[in-house]
């Protein structure tokens, strides 16, 4: 494949530049813009854990699809990371070292991501690995990071159900994003659900939850649909949805099939105020690909959107827009990606190391200021407590938050805490 | 009796879209035997070039602006046409007589394009704004709507097939490309330019693909990857229709949109994909050339 080729030798080329550009850098013109830290250096308190690269610099790796089919996602999530990390680097670093990013690229296939993975820690020993977006590839890299001791910071809404050592999870667990939406669906008098997702195990999984809970609170399931990844004719799925006649279709679909969807229900005739529907995987970056005026009166559940007003929000987006343009957006995945390059600098200052098991003890209950609000990290589980939102999608393709928790809610990755999600651990 | 109305509907729109993307196909795949997995990546570059004309025709504003899309289809037609021309004479033309390593070299160009778009256009989809003339639908009776956008598309193709008939069967240079295709040997012999008349038909094949993308462009995904959505469906619909036969791809797009439009209703769109598959294949245990087999000889 002479695309991947000419790819990686032009990123191993890249690397080399920068390498060598960093050890110039830090060999002869040590950045005199920090006054504490630098003395700090020559007497290393406690540099144990994976062995930094050079002097005064951290390994840190970025492992995201930057090719194939996910890169349409994950691209943006990268820069974001990128941008935190050239934020902590001009406010001085980290323990008074810079941080040197290493990205990879996954290429949306899950054995790479693995071996990418190994690669970042056995051969460049970076201290810590931001990345992943699927399910998939998050499973594909979990036992690679167990085994080496790494430690990995996911930045996206996901099914639940694991809680790895190794992994700190800054998206939503489903009790932060599907079961508030569905309660406040039920509050709204919307009991006749539609549940249409694409045909993987975050859709299912999550559509479990959904049914079990709509169970237990009096809601119904009129249709259950799964369609293939990447299907692109849904007129028989709407015409489906017409007969069942839902008071709202909770929406699971992962990838271009929204495209495809979203303009055929609006073909169809079904504006939002004939049909809603709310999404869980669709955030603002979505919507720009779906096209504002196909999409404006939906509804989805996020922690973040790029209006939530809170100061530290407006200078993040601010920051973004200047960094890669201003018709980029931010979106939730974005933020969390963002905001974990933030925990994992804060949980090393507190340290004072960068080794992992340091690391994870100094983040426990550790709290941020995140664009989102401040998010603290579970002392248990290595989720975020984080607040949860539901937005209706503007003409502009932004969100207007129509409701939120307002306060950040605890974790439940297992759903231990609800009666009726018992039942569900038992069936499978 | 409005849902079966509506589904059979349904059924008429999926085979238009269906025979729109193996249009081109049955030119390149059933005429000249080339296996062109870029063909998804023309049509991908068709639907970009809506997205590119769209900006230029805003400063037009209120209805005018719905003209961008007019200007798009025959835009893609030429551009596609024209790399697809190029990539017969510079790759493809290198390895006639050798199916298997057309489908290596075309898969290579297709990722090599797709990259290209992602690096031009950025990873993310990008939208366009339906014209307004394409916007909404005919509302038969309560919830049975005919979409303007599928009736165009439906239009489109029958005009489209028409066209590519006309041009096998009336005119001089489709009765060369036909005669080309039956025997090249003796074409070449009897004073036809061979090379010549597989470069226009594999151009006309990748000029098919583009206009599909534009079409695409109103119900789909714009991105890098939308090609590899449509690619199998295209040569499933080829194959299964006969080698090198228009009428027989035409029948059967009908036949698998039909199926697929039944089977997704009755069951569910994942079931249905695979039980298209089986029929398809058990319907080639049967027939091995397809709906209509190839009369002339080899």
């Amino acid at each position: 494949m002479p695309a991947r080729l000419s790819r990686r030798s032009f990123l191993v080329g890249t690397f080399g530049l920068s390498a060598a550009w960093l050890a110039a850098v830090g060999g002869c013109a040590p950045p005199p813009a920090t006054p504490t830290p630098l003395p700090a250096t020559p007497t290393p308190v406690a540099r144990a854990g994976p062995a930094p690269g050079a002097a005064g610099v951290i390994k840190v790796g970025i492992l995201h699809s930057l090719s194939g089919t996910m890169s349409i996602s994950e691209t943006s999530v990268k820069d974001a990371e990128m941008l935190a990390i050239e934020e902590i680097n001009a406010a001085g670093g980290v323990l008074g070292q810079k941080l040197e990013p290493i990205v990879e690229d996954g290429a949306s296939d899950w054995p790479t991501f693995a071996e990418k993975a190994r690669k970042l820690l056995q051969q460049d020993k970076v201290a810590t690995v931001f990345g992943c977006w699927t399910s998939a590839s998050r499973k594909a890299v979990l036992p690679v990071f167990e085994q080496l001791n790494g430690l990995l910071w996911y930045p996206v809404q996901y099914e639940g159900l694991e809680a790895s050592p190794n992994i700190f999870y800054t998206g939503a667990a489903p009790n932060q994003q599907i079961v508030p939406a569905v309660e406040w669906l039920l509050k709204e008098g919307r009991t006749r659900f539609y549940l249409l997702g694409s045909d993987y195990v975050f859709p299912r999984t999550a559509n479990e939850i959904i049914k079990a809970q709509l169970a237990a609170a009096g809601g119904v399931v009129v249709g259950e649909e799964y369609t293939p990844l990447g299907h692109t004719d849904y007129s028989t799925v709407i015409t489906k949805i017409k007969t069942a006649r839902p008071d709202v279709v909770f929406n699971t679909l992962n990838g271009d099939s929204n495209v495809a969807f979203f303009k055929q229900l609006r073909d169809a005739g079904l504006t939002a105020d004939r049909l809603l529907t709310l999404s869980v995987s669709i955030a603002e970056e979505e919507v720009r690909g779906i096209g504002p005026e196909v999409m404006v009166g939906h509804l989805a559940a996020w922690n973040y959107f790029q209006t939530t007003d809170t100061p530290e929000n407006k200078r993040f987006v601010a920051a973004y827009k200047r960094r890669y343009g201003e018709g980029r957006v931010t979106d939730d995945p974005i933020e969390a990606g963002y905001l974990g390059v933030y925990l994992w600098a804060r949980a090393v200052e507190r340290a004072g190391a960068t080794e992992v098991a340091r690391v994870r003890e100094a983040a426990r209950n550790l709290e941020f200021a995140a664009p989102e609000g401040t998010v603290k990290v579970h002392e248990k589980n290595q989720h975020l407590w984080k607040p949860v939102r539901i937005g209706r999608v503007r003409p502009d393709g932004q969100f207007d938050e129509i409701w939120s928790t307002g306060s950040a809610v605890e974790p439940d990755p297992f759903l231990e805490r609800y009666a009726w999600a018992a039942a569900l651990k038992k069936g499978r | 009796m409005e849902i079966v109305l509506l589904q059979a509907f349904n059924a008429l729109s999926l085979s238009s879209i269906l025979l729109l993307i193996a249009l081109g196909l049955a030119l390149s795949f059933g005429l000249m035997r080339v296996i062109n997995m870029a063909h998804g990546e023309f049509m991908m570059l068709g639907a970009y070039t809506v997205y590119v004309l769209q900006p230029l025709f805003a400063p037009l504003g209120g209805p005018a602006l719905g003209l961008y899309f007019v200007a798009a289809l025959p835009l893609a037609f030429l551009t596609t046409a024209l790399l697809g021309a190029g990539l017969e004479r510079l790759v493809l033309r290198h390895l006639v007589h050798r199916p298997l390593d057309t489908l290596l070299a075309t898969w290579g160009v297709g990722l090599v394009l797709q990259q290209a778009a992602r690096s031009l256009f950025g990873a993310p989809n990008v939208q366009v704004t339906t014209p307004p003339w394409l916007q909404g639908g005919i509302t038969v009776t309560g919830s049975f709507t005919m979409p303007y956008i599928r009736l165009f598309i439906i239009g489109m193709v029958l005009v489209a097939i028409l066209l590519v008939w006309l041009y096998l069967v009336r005119t001089a240079a489709g009765r060369r490309t036909r005669a080309t295709m039956q025997n090249r040997e003796i074409a070449a012999a009897l004073g036809v330019r061979t090379p010549r008349v597989d470069m226009l038909t594999f151009g006309l094949g990748s000029g098919l693909a583009g206009l599909a993308g534009c079409a695409l462009a109103l119900i789909g995904p714009i991105g890098p990857s939308l090609g590899t959505y449509y690619i199998v469906d295209s040569f499933l619909v080829v194959i299964l229709g006969g080698i090198g036969q228009v009428v027989g791809t035409a029948i059967a797009a009908v036949a698998i949109g039909g199926a697929n439009a039944l089977l997704e209703f009755q069951l569910s769109a994942s079931v249905a994909k695979v039980l298209v598959f089986v029929l398809v294949i058990a319907f080639l245990q049967w027939r091995p050339a397809g709906i209509i087999a190839r009369r002339a000889a080899r």
